[in-house]
């Protein structure tokens, strides 16, 4: 379905968390440069897919993988991979805005620093640009050095991106990033992944069909764990295939 | 009965068993206080003591619990903390894991003359560091790292996993993420902890029976391998073993020995509730 080379290839993957299984041989391209959605009811394994893409998995005991996730061709789970370097090259943005504790400054060069970058101007350069990204710089850019906490729940979140955005990473992985904001904060959430994909790859789990809807350039339905759909433009959300995303996305069921 | 009759008297109650507490403790310390500061003065503080411990001072008891205990910190808090961030970040749940808590918490629980006796065995006898300070110290220590842990462990745990999350997206290692953000969460929890065991360490006198403390030896110590006079050792020695010791010299030992914990007990709240005005979550 996709023409040249995808930026992520998700192969025959499954997973199971205790032998619950959460995702059944799942096969996707996400490609480079564009906003792949990733939706459906909860519980169809979009968020556990989207924690395999930066092996944030690892952290959690007692699950089981099989299949492969590659990066640019390359395997990611392969044993020579170096994992936090991994974690850098494919950012993660989470449903709730959860900053770390410290100031908003801490918070967006927390990333580059842990990578070794000391340089005052560029770590002031990295914290400018990721703000300006994530539409957060005109309305923070004089309380730098306030706590992260003191920002509002939409301000947070985009301090979430902005601090993903710090490390310069090929990918964006967003998990319902809207799921705890207001309808404005979300548009301007939306707004900014239009200007992202310019340079960055986006995975993204919606937190509606109409968001799935207004965001997509690639859309992919799941449920209980199959990938059921998957189509290179918005026509699952007019013209679906499947009789189940036909149902999910006029509302029958979800 | 009327029902509102039934939690007047509950409430009643409840606050007997609070005075029940309170009073006691209160009686305590007034009493040590109004004999002891009778006892205290500059000599008393600051000099050697005399005339079988009858006049003089109580100063290389004083210096020899601080010594001890400083000792102990130093022995106890690396192992302790580090032991705590083992359990709490990097153990997984197996077997092993589980026999080391249960052993944590059945330490936390053995009489602390049991504590001395092991010290005299291990540290005193076997390992040959002779009654001295290093062997008290670290009797001491073993006394109170399950509290140290304890603690420690549970402050940790405290901070939110999703913080552990957030820093291990970022490319943060599992250690980069404790040493820059669980750590400095945890470490009010970590300080309350260490200081609790401390005051511990300050007040006991059987782990130190055995292991260093001098019944009489005025002068003060040279190196840690010389006993030393402590403070509740002292107040043992010369509240039972001494005849004709005057009252006010008990007293204002132990009056002493009570200042020098409530005020570390002081330090340990002020950290607290210093660190927990600034938490963020």
């Amino acid at each position: 379905m996709v023409a040249s080379e995808p930026k992520i290839r998700i192969e025959n993957v499954g997973y199971a968390y205790d032998g619950k299984p959460a995702l059944r041989d799942v096969t996707l391209d996400v490609p480079a440069n564009a906003v792949t959605v990733l939706f459906g009811p909860a519980g169809g394994g979009k968020t556990t897919l989207l924690r395999l893409i930066n092996r944030l998995n690892d952290l959690v005991e007692g699950t089981r993988m099989s299949g492969r996730v590659l990066l640019d061709g390359r395997d990611i789970y392969a044993p020579d991979t170096d994992v936090p370097d991994l974690r850098r090259q494919v950012g993660m943005v989470f449903a709730l805005p959860l900053p770390l504790p410290g100031t908003v400054r801490e918070n967006v060069i927390y990333g580059p620093k842990l990578a070794g970058v000391q340089d005052r101007t560029r770590l002031d350069e990295a914290l400018f640009r990721s703000l300006t990204q994530a539409a957060l710089w005109e309305e923070v850019k004089d309380r730098l050095d306030d706590p992260a906490s003191a920002l509002s729940g939409g301000q947070q979140q985009r301090l979430c991106i902005a601090r993903s955005l710090a490390l310069e990473p090929e990918v964006l992985l967003l998990d319902e990033p809207t799921s705890g904001l207001d309808p404005i904060s979300t548009g301007k959430v939306e707004e900014s992944l239009v200007e992202l994909k310019q340079h960055y790859t986006i995975a993204i789990v919606p937190h509606s069909v109409q968001q799935a809807a207004r965001v997509a350039d690639y859309a992919a339905f799941f449920l209980m764990g199959d990938l059921i759909e998957y189509r290179p433009n918005k026509e699952i959300f007019t013209t679906p295939r499947d009789q189940r995303t036909e149902d999910y996305v006029t509302g029958r069921f979800g | 009965m009327n029902r509102y009759l039934v939690q007047r008297i509950g409430f009643a109650l409840l606050g007997l068993a609070a005075l029940v507490v309170v009073v006691p403790i209160l009686f305590v310390i007034i009493t040590i206080v109004l004999r002891g500061i009778q006892a205290i003065n500059w000599e008393f503080l600051t000099a050697m003591p005399r005339d079988g411990m009858k006049a003089g001072g109580i100063f290389p008891a004083i210096v020899g619990t601080l010594l001890l205990t400083l000792g102990t910190a130093i022995a106890a808090i690396p192992v302790g903390v580090g032991g705590a961030i083992y359990l709490a970040e990097y153990a997984r749940d197996t077997r092993l894991t589980r026999a080391i808590r249960l052993a944590i918490i059945n330490l936390a629980g053995i009489p602390s003359v049991v504590y001395g006796l092991f010290g005299l065995g291990l540290f005193v006898l076997f390992l040959q560091f002779g009654t001295s300070i290093l062997a008290g110290a670290l009797t001491l220590a073993i006394m109170t790292l399950p509290i140290i842990i304890s603690a420690a462990e549970e402050a940790l745990r405290a901070v939110p996993t999703e913080f552990r999350t957030v820093s291990a997206s970022l490319g943060g290692t599992r250690w980069q993420g404790i040493r820059h953000i669980v750590l400095p969460q945890a470490l009010p929890g970590i300080i309350t902890g260490v200081i609790l065991g401390m005051l511990r360490a300050a007040g006991e006198t059987a782990p130190i029976l055995f292991t260093v403390a001098a019944f009489f030896l005025p002068r003060l110590p040279q190196s840690v391998l010389d006993q030393t006079m402590a403070l509740p050792y002292h107040l043992y020695v010369i509240s039972t073993q001494v005849p004709g010791m005057p009252i006010k010299i008990q007293y204002g030992t132990a009056l002493v020995l009570l200042v020098l914990i409530l005020s570390m007990s002081t330090v340990a709240s002020v950290i607290r509730s210093y660190y927990r005005r600034r938490r963020q979550w």
